[in-house]
């Protein structure tokens, strides 16, 4: 096993040096600096701005930037905010958690849902059950992510059955601990709702032709012959058949989920990665974005990593395969 | 040769709807930039046959709009029908500038007199929103067209030059588009649009916008490009213009590019909605196209203060819009993906 591993870790290393490498580079591009902005106020002198430049080592070159930050990266700092006067991680690592529990929640309630649905559609192929869910999967698919989230949110503030935005109630850390998790999963539902709803059609879809081809196949014919349930054939037999191609979507869905969320925490105000980049791009606070950037990145390739290690138990072919 | 229903069906639609889109100056009633500040956040107008007495008009008529925006808040608005305008076709608005009357040109319906007829209300400037929507869908379908070409055109050169040549160059390709793919693409786009100035016009963001989304993309195309041309290079015909002594520059041409093509379509017809919805999340996020140019991503965007989410239900027109031409460009694109594997299968 880690033979066949090692060759990747290295790759992934790579990827990530390239990505940061990229970053920085297009950084570099950038016409508007954040500091210069500074130069219009009147109140700040020449002086003060070189110091500034120097104390963050904007007077470097590109190279010798590039290796201050990785330096900052190495003692856990990942550069240094200057809308925020503190370095990256700490501002970061909170934002990141809280995308992590709505894309985590929105990827468990979308699985939740697409399989069985994707079962039933699958089975009764071509009766009114598939038909329905083929025509719901298109207009879902063919709905965007902005308007789903606007709808929601329309939704929400129509019925008032759930709060608008952010992550807790204001007194709800002097509460309880059940009652302060009920206000958190109130506040969790919709944002992780349009989310889960974006990325539901494509889910359904792949779990249905991967079960369809499944439920043609002479092996369960045979099984259906030999008299066993219905039931323990799905369990045992066509589920396990059927895992293969979706143990791969569920490592390609961690990209969607993550763009899809950063458009969910901006419209719905949860407090995520997302609306924290969007306000370093017009602040033009480089190293949040580059952090952020970073973050998605092995975010993305940890989801990529977590399919392959599943599809590596799940199925036995991929371990003979490796020498 | 149609094969496909569904195929032309979904094209004649998709080219449909592009036509009241381009021809905007047109189709569309008025100017979608003139503010009307009496009428600001009215809904759609209604259109009447019967007036207060009852009396049929074979000509339907608008009656004014009055918006009350007196200092002490929203007091509502009200429809007032003793002033009235009936609707009629090949209309030319006529706007007073500077003490002169000024015409403008054949618009294809409107009214004769000064009462609008507003078929998707206002927004809170007094805008037309349907004039709006057909000059927004200029710049959200012409980014998505224009941002599609540019990386189908990218993926083609850096495709074939991956695929034909091989070896290192390939290597080197391969592992930069790898680079461009690991990245989630909102995430990748709002990388290289954090670099780019801020403060832009309206046309240099448009021309920008579609750099930046069309130059990120040109990845995942590529990669196919390459697989394809792998696949073709080991066909027998290529292998024989090659010992004929074809040069590469021709073999590409005449041997390689009509296999790609069906790839090329495929891959356009889901690319376009994409790259639609990359202009509409930037203009909506208010990294796009900025105002007054319409665009339908900042025409969602006002639907960010949650008064006009629950009691403008107009504004949500140019998100809904999208349904219907992403419905088709997912058709469209999954017929193409099934004329194409009936084409390949003989072989």
């Amino acid at each position: 096993m880690i033979s066949a591993v090692a060759p990747r870790l290295v790759r992934t290393l790579f990827l990530i040096f390239g990505v940061s490498v990229l970053a920085f580079i297009l950084m570099d591009m950038a016409p508007g600096k954040y500091l210069e902005e500074m130069k219009l106020n009147p109140q700040i002198s020449p002086n003060t701005l070189a110091a500034l430049r120097a104390e963050y080592g904007l007077d470097r070159s590109l190279a010798a930037r590039y290796f201050l930050w990785l330096n900052s990266a190495a003692r856990g700092e990942f550069g240094f905010s200057f809308a925020y006067n503190c370095p990256v991680w700490p501002l970061l690592r909170v934002r990141a958690e809280n995308t992590l529990i709505l894309t985590v929640t929105a990827m468990l309630f979308s699985w939740a849902v697409a399989i069985p649905i994707g079962i039933l559609a699958a089975a009764r192929a071509g009766r009114w059950q598939d038909r329905v869910s083929a025509l719901s999967t298109t207009f879902l698919l063919a709905t965007p992510d902005v308007l789903l989230g606007l709808a929601l949110l329309a939704f929400a503030l129509h019925t008032r059955w759930f709060p608008t935005g952010g992550m807790r109630s204001l007194a709800s850390s002097e509460r309880r601990l059940f009652s302060s998790a009920q206000d958190f999963a109130r506040h969790l539902f919709l944002p992780a709702a349009a989310l889960a709803m974006g990325t539901l059609p494509t889910l359904i879809r792949h779990v249905r032709s991967a079960t369809l081809d499944v439920f043609n196949s002479p092996f369960i014919a045979a099984a259906r012959g030999h008299g066993i349930p219905e039931g323990r054939i799905l369990i045992g037999h066509i589920l396990p058949a059927a895992a293969n191609p979706l143990i791969t979507l569920l490592g390609v869905s961690v990209g969607t989920l993550l763009s899809g969320s950063l458009l969910v925490e901006v419209i719905m105000s949860w407090p995520g990665v997302g609306p924290l980049l969007l306000e370093a791009v017009l602040e033009r606070d480089v190293y949040i974005v580059v952090a952020a950037i970073m973050f998605s990145t092995l975010f993305l390739i940890a989801g990529n990593l977590v399919a392959d290690a599943l599809l590596y138990m799940a199925d036995p072919r991929i371990r003979k395969d490796q020498p | 040769m149609i094969r496909n229903k569904k195929l032309v069906v979904s094209a004649i639609a998709l080219v449909l709807i592009q036509i009241p889109v381009i021809g905007a100056g047109f189709f569309a009633p008025y100017d979608p930039t003139v503010q009307n500040r009496d009428v600001p956040s009215s809904p759609p107008t209604s259109v009447h046959f019967a007036d207060s007495r009852g009396r049929f008009h074979f000509r339907p008529f608008v009656c004014r709009w009055i918006g009350n925006t007196s200092s002490s808040g929203y007091q509502g608005s009200h429809e007032d029908c003793s002033k009235t305008s009936s609707l009629r076709f090949f209309v030319r608005n006529e706007t007073v500038y500077d003490g002169q009357v000024r015409k403008s040109s054949r618009h294809l319906f409107g009214t004769d007199g000064a009462e609008k007829l507003l078929l998707l209300g206002t927004d809170e400037y007094g805008r037309d929103q349907f004039s709006r929507l057909l000059y927004g869908g200029q710049t959200s379908l012409g980014a998505g067209l224009l941002a599609t070409g540019l990386s189908l055109g990218l993926g083609l050169v850096f495709g074939c030059i991956a695929g034909y040549l091989g070896s290192w160059v390939d290597d080197v390709i391969m592992r930069a588009a790898e680079l461009f793919m690991a990245l989630p693409w909102i995430y990748l786009l709002f990388a290289v649009r954090a670099f780019l100035p801020l403060n832009l016009d309206a046309r240099q963001a448009f021309i920008l916008l579609i750099g930046v989304i069309g130059s990120t993309g040109w990845a995942r195309p590529s990669r196919l490009i390459r697989g394809v041309i792998l696949s073709v290079k080991q066909r027998a015909y290529v292998l024989a213009a090659r010992g004929f002594g074809v040069s590469s520059m021709s073999i590409i041409r005449r041997h390689i590019l009509p296999e790609v093509s069906s790839v090329v379509l495929t891959q356009a017809a889901l690319l376009i909605p994409q790259y639609i919805l990359a202009e509409v999340t930037f203009s909506f996020l208010g990294l796009g196209v900025s105002e007054p140019q319409p665009s339908w991503g900042s025409m969602l965007a006002s639907l960010q203060n949650y008064y006009v989410l629950t009691a403008h239900w107009w504004t949500f027109a140019s998100g809904l819009v999208l349904v219907p031409i992403f419905f088709l460009f997912y058709s469209l694109a999954d017929s193409l993906q099934r004329s194409v594997q009936i084409f390949d299968l003989p072989k």
